[in-house]
């Protein structure tokens, strides 16, 4: 692996490509710290995966050798294990009783919350994207887009309810209601065609509904969701509500689906055989199962009080009008 | 030391008895059914038929087809082509103008359906008439009422129909449930492939005629007979766009799976294993009405079934006295007599079970207490029977019995009772017995099940949404939340 990185390689770097991604992508580790001092050595950074609140390595030990278009090494990424993933469902368990009892407005703040954290790191993320693939154009606009669409979210935290609840006028002398209710603990595996805007785009709207969620970052675009981590790390979401992996989906499809303690899985990697198999795993314990298949994440059709749905239950209440 | 009250104790035994009050309708049963396919009645292609009988007395009532893969290919084949040149080009409000007839003849024709229901699937007249055929009605004049109003249901959204949905339903509320998939599927534009329980074909079969009555395009709905092959069929055939199904988690599980290779919509509706909970501070005679209701209605073939009772220590004794008082005077018999409260067992098979359950229960532990009363001789029936002392191990509290049969525990604080309430795979249903209205708020908002009742139980309606959290379950039945398990919502 190189040891340094130079500003003119950064500048390289975001003179390639027209069509959205870079012919020859920056090499390893262009940090904002080395810009105009080439004589530094850079602190290169560990891509850990975010479990509970924490950072650890993978339990396993395993990593994969993450490159650049050209080849070239970018960073040692986690190649998570199902012990990690079972890890973060006891994780999530625990956390989501708390997140799903918080008020809408509260939940809402920290969504905006996270998207003021984000924004402040536009640079870095930018950085990343453009690492694993993108111009600095296109970078530029996932970045913006996945700020929006955390924003889009904190608002719908306290409307969704307003839309989707209702008042059910029984022919009888009750009075009775349906709500939703977080479905619990969710297993999702983000797109693999986006390093940012899928995964912000899966999170959000299941979190906003008061689930926990655990997400498995893009395989070939990891970087900017471990970030991405960090970024919810310090946006006041309690440890344990959003956990990212980052590693391998045809290995981690079968433990994520079949898990008996999770109650949905979402679904976004766009593998046939590997939406197949959460199908069939779904039935071990009545598993609610989406699939979002060749959304065009960066466009509108990327958020909808629906997406919040998917990953709800609808309870009705009866209680009994008299005196 | 305040002396302690003599024990109050209702005396049930005195000279007034209820004479037999049998319903006298006489409906009309052929001695056999084709399958209903295209708008006609057709025999089956392999000619085989099995006879349905009348669970109260043994006797056969009639036989009815049995349909093969071929078969069912013949019913999808006229439900796609009713769906393409027919029921999913109609101008929606036209849609709503056949269900509102069917709902409306339904009503006409309610006593017979009444005592068919009775007669085939063994429940009290009582019920079948007061619940079952007025439900099945009031379905299809609600989701009637949906048909040209569609969008207005999903903001945002153009929702367009699926296709064929084909339906599987369970015997324990057979004209119900016919009503609960026909209704929501017709009104969004689909057309249906139904299939009613082995033990309880003869309602659907006569809604079938109904449907032929009102003049309903052929092949819009089409009904096909048989066991769990001709379920199968269903499921496994490649031109339905939907699955609905209720009945048991393991069945429930087994479809899940084979649809796991398709892109098939699916809704299941599975079992249960509800909490009953009983707060100290309850209405104590009404919570008693309500663990009753719970458990015995429909001889507890309930899949929202209040089939673990939880009561706070301090009122334990109370309730418990208060519950076997009542259950002396529950009358176990004759389905068709209007006095009944407890019919027959729908079939041998699940008395079995329930038998098997009864020997479970003695052998965990724990004291059993049944009401021991006369039970005919001929048909099969089930004494109700409170299991006390239970703990969260016991089989007879994990597993769903569907009979008359009450898992009893105690608890002594709010926590003890949402924790012991949700240690379960299932969540369908849940009951709260309580007069302080912010204590039902917490209970029932921390109870994971999809369907609460708070100081009521077992109710339903065609405009409130049912169906389960967890293993009991994926989407909604009834309300406007029933639309979109009918629908294309993109």
């Amino acid at each position: 692996m190189a040891k340094k990185a130079s500003a003119t390689a950064v500048a390289n770097g975001k003179t390639n490509g027209t069509n959205g991604h870079a012919k020859t992508a920056p090499p390893l580790v262009p940090r904002i710290s080395d810009i105009g001092d080439s004589e530094r050595l850079p602190v290169l950074k560990t891509y850990k995966i975010y479990i509970g609140g924490k950072f650890p390595r993978t339990e396993s030990g395993r990593y994969y050798l993450l490159k650049n278009a050209s080849g070239q090494p970018i960073a040692n990424i986690c190649k998570s294990s199902r012990k990690d993933f079972r890890d973060s469902v006891v994780a999530a368990r625990t956390a989501q009783h708390g997140w799903g009892d918080r008020s809408a407005y509260n939940r809402g703040q920290i969504l905006y919350r996270i998207a003021e954290m984000l924004e402040g790191r536009t640079a870095q993320f930018v950085e990343e994207l453009q690492q694993t693939g993108l111009t600095a154009a296109a970078a530029k606009k996932e970045v913006a887009v996945s700020v929006d669409r955390l924003l889009h979210y904190a608002g719908w935290a306290d409307k969704y309810q307003q839309i989707f609840s209702s008042v059910n006028p029984v022919n009888s002398s009750h009075f009775n209601f349906s709500l939703l209710e977080p479905t619990g603990v969710i297993a999702a595996i983000a797109p693999q065609d986006s390093g940012l805007v899928g995964l912000v785009s899966l999170i959000a709207p299941t979190i906003t509904g008061g689930n926990a969620i655990i997400a498995l970052a893009s395989q070939t675009k990891p970087l900017a969701a471990v970030t991405l981590a960090e970024v919810i790390a310090t946006s006041d979401v309690p440890g344990g509500v959003v956990n990212i992996l980052t590693g391998d989906p045809a290995e981690l499809t079968d433990p994520m689906s079949s898990h008996m303690d999770v109650n949905a899985v979402v679904y976004a990697g766009g593998v046939a055989d590997q939406w197949t198999k959460i199908r069939t795993n779904a039935a071990l314990n009545v598993k609610r199962v989406v699939s979002y298949d060749g959304r065009d994440w960066l466009s509108a059709d990327g958020q909808s009080p629906y997406y919040i749905l998917d990953t709800m239950e609808t309870k009705t209440t009866w209680h009994p009008v008299g005196i | 030391m305040p002396s302690a009250k003599p024990e109050v104790k209702l005396n049930f035994s005195t000279d007034w008895s209820y004479a037999p009050a049998p319903e006298s309708v006489k409906p009309e049963i052929k001695p056999r059914y084709d399958l209903f396919i295209n708008g006609k009645f057709t025999p089956p292609v392999k000619g085989k038929y099995f006879d349905t009988i009348n669970p109260a007395t043994e006797k056969k009532l009639s036989e009815v087809a049995a349909a093969s893969a071929e078969d069912v290919d013949l019913a999808v084949k006229a439900a796609r082509k009713a769906y393409n040149t027919v029921w999913g080009k109609m101008p929606a409000g036209e849609r709503s103008k056949y269900i509102y007839r069917i709902a409306r003849v339904l009503q006409e024709r309610a006593r017979d359906f009444a005592v068919v229901e009775t007669m085939d699937g063994g429940k009290s007249i009582r019920e079948s008439r007061d619940v079952d055929v007025p439900l099945a009605a009031a379905h299809f004049f609600y989701y009637a009422g949906w048909a040209d109003k569609l969008q207005y249901a999903f903001p945002g959204k153009m929702p367009t129909s699926l296709g064929v949905a084909g339906q599987v339903i369970p015997w324990n509320f057979p004209l119900l449930m016919a009503a609960w998939k026909i209704a929501p599927a017709l009104a969004c534009g689909n057309t249906v492939v139904l299939k009613p329980a082995e033990t309880t074909p003869l309602t659907a079969l006569k809604l079938a005629e109904l449907i032929q009555d009102c003049d309903l395009p052929p092949g819009v709905v089409n009904i096909v007979t048989g066991a769990g092959e001709t379920g199968s069929a269903i499921v496994n055939h490649p031109d339905i766009n939907k699955i609905a199904f209720t009945g048991s988690t393991g069945v429930g599980k087994a479809i899940q799976k084979a649809l796991a290779s398709t892109d098939k919509k699916y809704t299941l509706e599975l079992g249960g294993k509800a909490a009953n909970i009983i707060f100290d501070d309850a209405p104590i005679d009404q919570a008693v009405e309500g663990i009753v209701n719970g458990i015995f209605f429909n001889q507890g073939h309930v899949c929202c079934a209040g089939s673990r009772l939880f009561v706070q220590e301090s009122v334990y004794d109370t309730v418990i006295r208060k519950l076997k008082d009542r259950m002396k005077t529950l009358i176990v018999g004759d389905p068709l007599d209007k006095n009944t409260d407890i019919g027959a067992i729908n079939s041998k098979m699940q008395l079995d079970k329930i038998n098997h359950y009864l020997k479970i229960g003695a052998e965990e532990g724990g004291e059993v207490f049944t009401t021991n009363g006369d039970l005919p001789s001929k048909g099969y029936f089930c004494n109700p029977t409170l299991f006390l002392g239970c703990s969260q191990s016991h089989r007879v509290v994990q597993e769903e019995i569907f009979g008359p049969v009450l898992a009893v525990q105690t608890f002594r604080t709010v926590e003890e009772a949402i924790e012991k309430a949700n240690n379960t795979p299932f969540g369908l249903s849940g009951g709260v017995w309580t007069d302080k209205g912010s204590k039902i708020f917490k209970v029932t908002s921390r109870l994971r099940a999809g369907v609460i009742w708070a100081n009521t139980y077992n109710k339903f309606d065609p405009t409130s949404p049912f169906g389960g959290y967890k293993e009991s379950g994926v989407g909604r039945e009834g309300g406007l939340h029933g639309l979109s398990a009918y629908l294309n919502v993109n």
